[in-house]
């Protein structure tokens, strides 16, 4: 495998991955009177109403909470969006993929890309958020950097592997959106961690990434800390993995897609 | 490839899988796999297809409804892998196939000509350059900033003709493009491909109107059934069409 080439080739198509990206953002919010704020509004709206829900009807009046919600609310969302993308990248540009050669990969990534601009454009939710309520930050904050680019990876993965199934078995989809709602679940986005370890249930945690990501992210920027380096390594190792075995996955039926779709 | 080839096609087949109940969801393929009835009906679109076509040749492709002359422009075009053999080009490829298709239609006409250039591998600054030209030949004025939904189907057709012809190909392949848009239009696309030919472009041109092929090609070939029956200069390739659907 000439690993040059395949860079060489990949970057004559940045141009196209560029234009595919702005397509994905522009389309999301065209027609909508706030556009692009709604990156903003919808993670506030719903930390406010999670707040409101859990918080207080749990009696928690924990003064960061909001951050803690908001922390794996937008974590949680840019892996169910990006995934959700990624799995009809193949399928829904279908038309095109039919009429001109590109390599379908550049209509994956492109759609976990544009997921990834919109949460860095989130982000800046949580750096007002965080202001308005005090935290401070310690030096341990650059370290968030680490979760987010294994949760990228891990999209990106899970992505090549959805889309490659979609286009086989339209089933994927409803399949998919559950078990997404299983993982937020168990994700532990709206609530303490400490009330399902109490009930001897911690497991949960010990074995779905996405939460070991969202852990080290609140570390990093809610509770100043270094992070949790097993989590890192093993949500690390799930995150590479899944990037092998989707791209393999992928790379072995791309030719067959166009007969499918 | 000798150096002045410009499309060469050895032993190229196609196979498609026509299954008669399409499998398409997990449950059924399971339960199909494990009673092992799992039945394609191979269909070959294209068999033991063999031509070259010589750079500045012109090539027709003829044949009925159903022969795989689409199937054929798409394997030569890159889109279709094909099942056997193989497929070489030279020189930069402009693919006309099914004009229309292929746009965003949310997507306003000029917001397509980027996203659709950038498609076809065009950078930004060349569109930035010919935008304007594209719009002119397109003839589309003020609706260039209109979502392609409204669009009829004739004005996508205009406008993807007008996008893909934009490049100075080396190869041109059409398949049945002239047959979209008004008269004016077509008398305009025509004239566009005929300086093409001038400036000595190869043609790869399928077309149900045997007199366009006549007119335009100096080759033809005729497929039947994913075969290919006849090869040769385009008079005498003509003829014995005729015959075959007389
Ligand atoms: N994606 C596909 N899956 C299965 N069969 C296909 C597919 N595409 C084409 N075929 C079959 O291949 C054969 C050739 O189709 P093709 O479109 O190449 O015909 P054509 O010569 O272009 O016909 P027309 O004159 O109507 O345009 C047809 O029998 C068609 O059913
Ligand atoms: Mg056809």
């Amino acid at each position: 495998m000439d690993i040059k080439k395949y860079i060489k080739n990949f970057l004559n198509y940045k141009y196209l991955l560029y234009e595919l990206v702005k397509k994905n953002i522009k389309l999301k919010y065209r027609r909508s009177y706030l556009g692009i704020l709604w990156t903003l509004i919808e993670p506030l709206l719903t930390m406010m109403v999670l707040t409101l829900v859990f918080g207080t009807l749990f009696g928690r009046d924990d003064r960061t909470f909001p951050i803690y919600v908001l922390c794996g609310r937008l974590l949680f969302s840019f892996f169910s969006s990006s995934t959700k993308a990624g799995l009809k990248a193949v399928s829904g540009n279908a038309a095109m993929i039919k009429k001109v050669y590109v390599p379908k990969y550049i209509y994956v990534i492109s759609s976990i890309i544009s997921n990834f601009v919109t949460f860095l454009i989130s982000l800046i939710v949580l750096v007002g958020v965080g202001i308005v309520l005090r935290v401070h930050p310690t030096i341990y904050i650059l370290q968030a950097v680490i979760p987010i680019i294994i949760l990228l990876v891990m999209s990106l993965g899970a992505g090549l592997f959805l889309a490659t199934l979609d286009v086989f078995f339209k089933d994927v989809e409803y399949i998919w959106s559950v078990a997404t709602m299983l993982i937020s679940y168990a994700s532990a986005i709206f609530y303490p961690t400490t009330r399902v370890i109490g009930t001897g249930n911690a497991w949960v945690f010990e074995i779905n990434p996405v939460y070991m990501c969202i852990a080290n992210f609140r570390n990093s920027v809610l509770y100043g800390q270094p992070m949790n380096i097993e989590y890192c390594v093993r949500s690390g190792v799930v995150a590479v993995c899944l990037l092998v075995i989707g791209a393999v996955l992928f790379y072995k039926n791309q030719d067959k897609f166009i007969l499918h779709i | 490839m000798k150096e002045n080839v410009a499309i060469s096609v050895k032993d190229v087949g196609m196979r498609f899988n026509l299954n008669q109940e399409h499998v398409d969801n997990l449950k059924e393929y399971f339960i199909k796999l494990l009673k092992r009835d799992l039945k394609y009906n191979e269909f070959w679109a294209l068999k033991g297809i063999n031509f070259e076509i010589k750079r500045g040749e012109r090539l027709g492709v003829l044949g009925l409804n159903g022969s795989g002359k689409s199937t054929l422009l798409k394997v030569v075009s890159g889109v279709l892998r094909p099942s056997t053999g193989i497929v070489r080009t030279r020189g930069v490829l402009a693919p006309l196939l099914e004009l229309g298709a292929g746009f965003s239609p949310q997507y306003t006409g000029r917001e397509n000509i980027y996203l659709y250039g950038a498609v076809l591998g065009y950078n930004k600054k060349f569109l930035d350059e010919k935008f304007d030209e594209i719009v002119d030949f397109s003839g589309l004025g003020e609706f260039i900033e209109v979502p392609i939904k409204n669009y009829s189907s004739g004005m996508k057709s205009r406008l993807g003709f007008s996008i893909a012809t934009i490049v100075e190909p080396d190869i041109l392949i059409l398949d049945e493009v002239l047959s979209v848009g008004d008269k004016k239009f077509r008398t305009k696309c025509e004239k566009k491909i005929m300086t093409m030919f001038d400036r000595g472009v190869t043609v790869l041109f399928v077309s149900h109107s045997l007199e366009q092929v006549q007119r335009l090609c100096n080759k033809a070939i005729i497929l039947d059934s994913g075969r290919l029956v006849a090869h040769g200069p385009v008079d005498k390739v003509a003829r014995i069409y005729k015959n075959m659907t007389d």
